[in-house]
C-alpha cells in the first residue's frame, strides 16, 4: 500500500483520525512476510515476523487495511514468535473494517457513494478472519464489510452469482499458475459486470490489483477502490 | 508435466473449461442446498471431526477390535503394508478360487494400488461396475474425480465410446439411452463374474462389519452373485461404533452430491451361504502420515469429493491435471507423501482460499496442510533456485527499510517512463494477461512527510 496504493492508505489514516484515534504510522515497517510464508520460505518469513512484532508490539491496537496481512499475523505467526509475543500481537491486530465494527462499533458512516458497487470478498478476510459467513458453512449470515458499506448514503451493493469465490490472485500463485489465476480473475470480473457493478471494492488491494490488471488489459475497466476510500468519502469516478 | 502446464492446456478450450467449471459448481450448489436443510450441519461436522480424531489417535486398538469381531462374523482379514502386498493378496485369493473375471464397484484404494492392471497382467478380467468408472475404464483413462469419475466427459464423448465399445447407435446421446446400454452390458458381466471386489466406506470396530455406499446398487449386485467377495480398505476407514454411522452417513452424500443419503448404504456382517468375505486392510503410507502431526488430519478424509467440487483450481484444470489418483485439495495433500519430487507442484496449485477447509465434512484444515507442504517441500529442496533467490532477496530488502524506500522510489520513477516492450515481454508472466499497476508518483511515506510539513 505504501508503494502502490498510497491514496487508500491515506483514506485509512484520515478515517481513523476523524474518529479521534491517535494513529501512528511506524516508518520502519515494510512487509509482514506473507509472500515468503505462502511460498514455502518460512525461514525467510521469520525475521520479518520478528521485525513486525518489535515495531508494533508497543501499540494498543494494530490496524491493517488488508485481510491477508492481518491473517498472516493472527493465524500464521505462531511458528515464528514466542507464545507470549504471538498472543499479545494477535489479540490486538485487526483488519480495518473489523476494527471499525468490533472495536470502534461504528454505525454512523458519513459518506455518500451513489453507485452500484460489487463487493469482492477476499478469502483470508473471509475464511481466516471470519469477517463474514462463508457460503460453505451453515453459519447465520453476517458481513462486517457490508455492515459498514450499507451505512454509506445512496450506495447500492449488487448481488453476485458466486458471492465468495476466490479471484485467483494468491500471491506467487498469480505467476506460478498464471493461466488459472487469470481465468479465475476473468470469471470474477464477469460476475460483477453481469450484476451491473459500476465499481468494485474490497478489503485487499492485492486482489483488486490483479482484477484491475486484467480489466485494463482488456480495455473494459470497472474502477476499483479499497473499501476505506468509499467509507472515507475519497472515492470518486 | 507439472500442474501449471496441464492446467494451461486444459484452459485452452475455453468452452469446455467453462462447462467443466459450471458442472462442478452445480454439484457444489446442490451440496449447499442439501446442507442448508440441516440446522445442525456445523455440529455434525464437529462431531465427525472429533470421532475421526479420536479414532486415528487410537487406531491400533480399533483395528484389533475390528479384526477380532470380523473374525467372529466369519470374515477373513488380511493385512497389507503397501500397494504391492495388497495386489498380491487379492491376486492370490482370486487365483486360489480359479477366478477368471471379477466385477468391481468403486474403490479409490484399488485405484491407489493400481490393482486393475496388476490383475489383468495375471489373466483376470476386471469389470468396473460403477457407471462413471466403467466409462473411463472403456476409454482406458484414469478417473478424474473420486466420486464422479467421468465428470470430465461430455455426453457426446460417452456416446462415441459406447458406440465403439458397446455397439450403441452412433450419435445417440440421451443419458437414458446410454445408461440403459451400460446397464444391459453390465448385467451380463454381473452374471458371469466369479468374484466381486468392493471398497469400504466405513468399517465398524464394534461389530466387525463394514458399510459400502453406492448410488447404483452395483456393489450389492456384485457382492450378492458370486460366492467370493473381497473388500479392500485403507486402515483409516475404521469407526468405533455402529452409532457413529448416524453422523457419517448424513454427512457423506450431502457433501458429495447433495443427496440426503446414498441410494444404497449396504451393511455387510456375514457372507452369503457357502460364500466367503475377505477384507484386505492396507497401510500404504498411512502409518507414516500418522507420525507427522501437521498432516495427521488428512487421514480423517471420507472421500466425499466436496473439496474438489468447491476448489476453483480443480474446476478450472480438471482431475487429470493433478496426475494423481486422488486429485484436488485432498489429493494435493496426500500425493507428496508417496513421491515429493513428482508431486511437488500440487501444494502450490492453490490460492489458499480456504474453501476446501470450510466445505470439508470432517473439518480437515486442507489449506493449512497445503501451506505446511510448501514449507516442507522447500526445506527438502524441491523449490526452484530462481524462486528461492527472488524470495530471499525480497525478504532481505524488507529488513532494510531505507533500501526498500529507495528501490520503491527508483521503480516508481523508472517504470512509468519505460516503453511497453521493455515491460511486457516473455519474462513478465504477470503481464501476459494483466497490466502492471499504475505507479503513483509518491509513496504513502512521502505523502505523510509532505502532510507533516504543512
Amino acid at each position: 500500500m505504501d508503494q502502490l496504493y498510497p491514496k487508500a492508505a491515506m483514506a485509512v489514516l484520515e478515517f481513523l483520525e476523524k474518529r479521534g484515534i491517535d494513529v501512528e504510522y511506524p516508518r520502519e515497517q515494510t512487509c509482514c512476510g506473507q509472500p515468503m510464508s505462502n511460498s514455502g520460505c518460512s525461514d525467510q518469513a521469520k525475521p520479518l515476523a520478528n521485525r513486525f512484532e518489535e515495531i508494533f508490539s508497543k501499540y494498543d491496537y494494530v490496524v491493517c487495511p488488508s485481510g491477508s496481512c492481518t491473517s498472516m499475523v493472527r493465524c500464521h505467526y505462531g511458528e515464528h514468535l514466542t507464545t507470549e509475543k504471538n498472543e499479545n500481537l494477535k489479540n490486538k491486530t485487526f483488519e480495518f473494517c473489523e476494527f471499525l465494527v468490533d472495536i470502534l462499533k461504528i454505525d454512523d458512516i458519513d459518506a455518500s457513494f451513489p453507485y452500484r458497487v460489487g463487493l469482492h470478498q477476499s478469502c483470508h478476510g473471509l475464511r481466516e478472519l471470519r469477517l463474514a459467513n462463508s457460503t460453505e458453512r451453515r453459519d447465520p449470515p453476517f458481513s462486517k464489510v457490508r455492515q459498514l458499506l450499507n451505512q454509506v448514503r445512496d450506495i447500492e451493493l449488487v448481488d453476485l452469482q458466486r458471492t465468495d469465490e476466490c479471484c485467483g490472485f494468491g500471491g506467487t500463485f498469480a505467476v506460478s499458475e498464471e493461466a488459472i489465476s487469470c481465468s479465475m480473475g476473468k470469471d470474477r470480473i464477469a460476475d460483477h459486470r453481469e450484476a451491473g457493478a459500476q465499481v468494485m471494492t474490497g478489503i485487499d488491494l492485492s486482489c483488486l490489483m490483479h482484477l484491475d490488471g486484467i480489466m485494463r488489459k482488456s480495455g473494459e475497466v470497472i474502477p476499483t477502490f479499497h473499501v476505506a476510500e468509499i467509507l472515507n468519502g475519497n472515492a470518486s469516478l | 508435466m507439472s500442474h501449471p502446464a496441464k492446467a494451461e492446456h486444459f484452459l485452452k478450450d475455453q468452452t469446455y473449461a467453462k462447462w467443466h467449471d459450471k458442472a462442478l459448481w452445480f454439484v457444489r450448489q446442490k451440496r449447499d442446498k442439501a446442507t442448508s436443510k440441516l440446522p445442525e450441519w456445523e455440529s455434525l461436522r464437529d462431531a465427525a471431526a472429533k470421532i475421526k480424531e479420536h479414532t486415528i489417535n487410537n487406531l491400533a486398538n480399533y483395528l484389533e477390535e475390528f479384526e477380532k469381531n470380523a473374525h467372529e462374523n466369519g470374515f477373513h482379514v488380511h493385512w497389507a503394508k503397501d500397494a504391492e502386498e495388497h495386489n498380491h493378496i487379492v491376486n492370490d485369493l482370486l487365483q486360489k478360487h480359479k477366478v477368471k473375471k471379477i466385477v468391481k464397484s468403486k474403490s479409490m484404494l484399488t485405484e491407489e494400488c493400481h490393482l486393475n492392471p496388476y490383475l489383468e497382467k495375471n489373466g483376470i478380467e476386471v469389470i468396473d461396475t460403477d457407471l462413471g468408472e466403467r466409462i473411463v475404464q472403456l476409454r482406458k483413462e484414469p478417473p478424474s474425480h473420486i466420486v464422479l469419475p467421468a465428470i470430465h466427459l461430455r455426453r457426446e464423448q460417452v456416446s462415441e465410446t459406447f458406440h465403439e465399445k458397446l455397439g450403441t447407435e452412433k450419435g445417440r446421446c440421451e443419458p437414458e439411452y446410454l445408461t440403459e446400454a451400460a446397464r444391459q452390458a453390465l448385467r451380463k458381466d454381473f452374471l458371469s463374474a466369479d468374484a466381486a471386489i468392493t471398497g469400504v466406506n466405513f468399517a465398524l470396530a464394534e461389530t466387525g462389519g463394514f458399510v459400502v455406499c453406492t448410488n447404483e446398487g452395483n456393489a450389492d449386485l456384485g457382492a450378492s452373485l458370486p460366492k467370493l467377495h473381497i473388500a479392500c480398505m485403507g486402515l483409516e476407514k475404521i469407526l468405533p461404533k455402529a452409532k457413529d454411522l448416524s453422523v457419517f452417513l448424513r454427512l457423506l452424500a450431502r457433501s458429495a452430491t447433495g443427496q440426503a443419503i446414498t441410494s444404497y448404504s449396504s451393511h455387510f456382517h456375514k457372507a452369503q451361504d457357502g460364500g466367503e468375505i475377505h477384507i484386505v486392510i492396507v497401510d500404504n503410507g498411512r502409518s507414516q502420515i500418522i507420525q507427522q502431526p501437521e498432516f495427521l488430519n488428512s487421514l480423517k478424509c471420507i472421500r466425499c469429493g466436496a473439496c474438489m467440487n468447491t476448489c476453483p483450481i480443480y474446476r478450472r484444470s480438471g482431475g487429470h491435471s493433478y496426475n494423481n489418483v486422488v486429485p484436488g485439495p485432498i489429493g494435493s495433500v496426500l500425493a507428496p507423501h508417496s513421491d515429493p519430487q513428482k508431486h511437488k507442484s500440487l501444494p502450490f496449485a492453490s490460492t489458499l482460499c480456504g474453501s476446501c477447509t470450510d466445505v470439508c465434512p470432517v473439518k480437515i484444515d486442507l489449506h493449512n496442510q497445503l501451506l505446511a507442504w510448501r514449507s516442507k517441500l522447500t526445506k527438502q529442496g524441491h523449490i526452484s533456485i530462481l524462486k528461492k533467490t527472488i524470495l530471499n532477496a525480497t525478504a532481505w530488502v524488507f529488513q532494510k527499510p531505507s533500501l526498500y524506500n529507495a528501490l520503491g522510489k527508483l521503480a516508481r520513477t523508472i517504470v512509468p517512463r519505460l516503453p511497453r516492450f521493455m515491460i511486457y515481454h516473455s519474462l513478465n508472466v504477470w503481464g501476459k494477461q494483466r497490466e502492471i499497476p499504475v505507479f503513483p508518483k509518491e509513496s504513502f511515506k512521502e505523502m505523510l512527510k509532505k502532510r507533516e510539513r504543512k
